[in-house]
């Protein structure tokens, strides 16, 4: 019997503890879906999904409202870039400042590939590296000399 | 073609002005997308007369160049801060506003009785509702407001005497013509 009671209110005080991620699972997934688009400002290398940070917390509850006010992702999404700029996001968008970081990769890569190119036509060319009539009699009179001394 | 030697010597010379520009850059400090646009609005209780309900919204701040700082107690670079902000304000040369961001009023209260108050009044938010529309992530963080009541610049992290005299004062003189 005070097994039976026991066994009650420790699985009670289990569903309280539940409760917050039970409350209402379609937003809750959406908002880890936004969430881990997001840089946490304070500890930058998490995203907003995982951080403990105080701020994040502060914004996972502000995308929750956001959320149950019926905003799609991307207002979610421009709601934060407008204030804490670009720098939120993960993936960057295209525009001209960041050209170079979404195009950087490439250049090098065509860069490195023109290089490797180059490199094997000049080994695959022997007949540049052949000596001259000219410079094969020198090379001969120049090893002779040198058996004779 | 004998030049080739110079290339692993190009590509380090790059990657070093690279590397070198990455160190002299503070990854904290994220440009604000702010910077242009009208201060967020608000409507929030004052510290000083929390009881009788008094409220303070930048919109009081029209026509006047003025400085938000946002500030707690429990940050520890506030602390630091403060009497460089103790000391401008005796210039006079524009007001300040304090938000007091997720903290206890009473020990706001106490710190200003204590270091100094160099507020005209601070606004309190309290659950840093308003710190998020301003974009705020790592307190103390301080933006010059114009005569139009737009964010003209913005601190990240405790203002100094360099960067007063070096930044804020100009801008000051700029927007008060």
């Amino acid at each position: 019997m005070a097994a039976a009671v026991l066994l009650g209110a420790g699985s009670a005080s289990w569903a309280t503890d539940a409760q917050p991620l039970a409350a209402d699972p379609v937003v809750e997934a959406r908002l880890v879906g936004i969430a881990e688009e997001l840089r946490c400002l304070v500890c930058q290398n998490e995203s907003l999904a995982g951080s403990r940070a105080d701020l994040a917390e502060d914004l996972r509850r502000e995308i929750r409202t956001l959320i149950r006010q019926g905003k799609t992702d991307q207002e979610v999404m421009d709601f934060l870039v407008s204030r804490y700029g670009d720098f939120v996001r993960y993936r960057p968008p295209v525009k001209p400042t960041t050209y170079l970081l979404w195009g950087g990769p490439f250049v090098l890569l065509g860069a490195g590939l023109v290089g490797l190119v180059m490199f094997l036509r000049r080994r695959t060319a022997p007949d540049a590296l052949a000596l001259t009539p000219e410079e094969q009699q020198r090379a001969t009179a120049l090893l002779n000399d040198n058996k004779n001394a | 073609m004998k030049k080739f030697f110079l290339v692993p010597l190009v590509l380090f010379a790059i990657l070093a002005v690279f590397l070198g520009v990455g160190l002299n850059h503070d990854p904290h400090e994220v440009p604000s997308p702010l910077i242009g646009k009208p201060a967020p609005m608000f409507s929030l209780p004052r510290l000083e007369a929390a009881a009788d309900g008094a409220k303070f919204g930048p919109q009081e701040m029209r026509g006047k160049v003025w400085m938000l700082n946002v500030w707690a107690t429990w940050c520890g670079p506030c602390r630091e801060e403060h009497p460089v902000l103790v000391n401008f304000a005796k210039t006079g040369l524009v007001p300040m506003v304090g938000l007091n961001y997720k903290d206890q009023a009473p020990d706001a209260t106490r710190w200003l009785a204590e270091f100094g108050n160099p507020y005209l009044t601070t606004a309190v938010d309290a659950d840093g509702r308003v710190g998020i529309d301003y974009g705020v992530y790592g307190v103390p963080e301080t933006y010059l407001i114009d005569k139009t009541g737009t964010i003209r610049f913005k601190q990240i992290g405790p203002l100094t005497n360099e960067v007063l005299k070096n930044k804020v004062v100009p801008m000051i003189a700029e927007l008060s013509k």
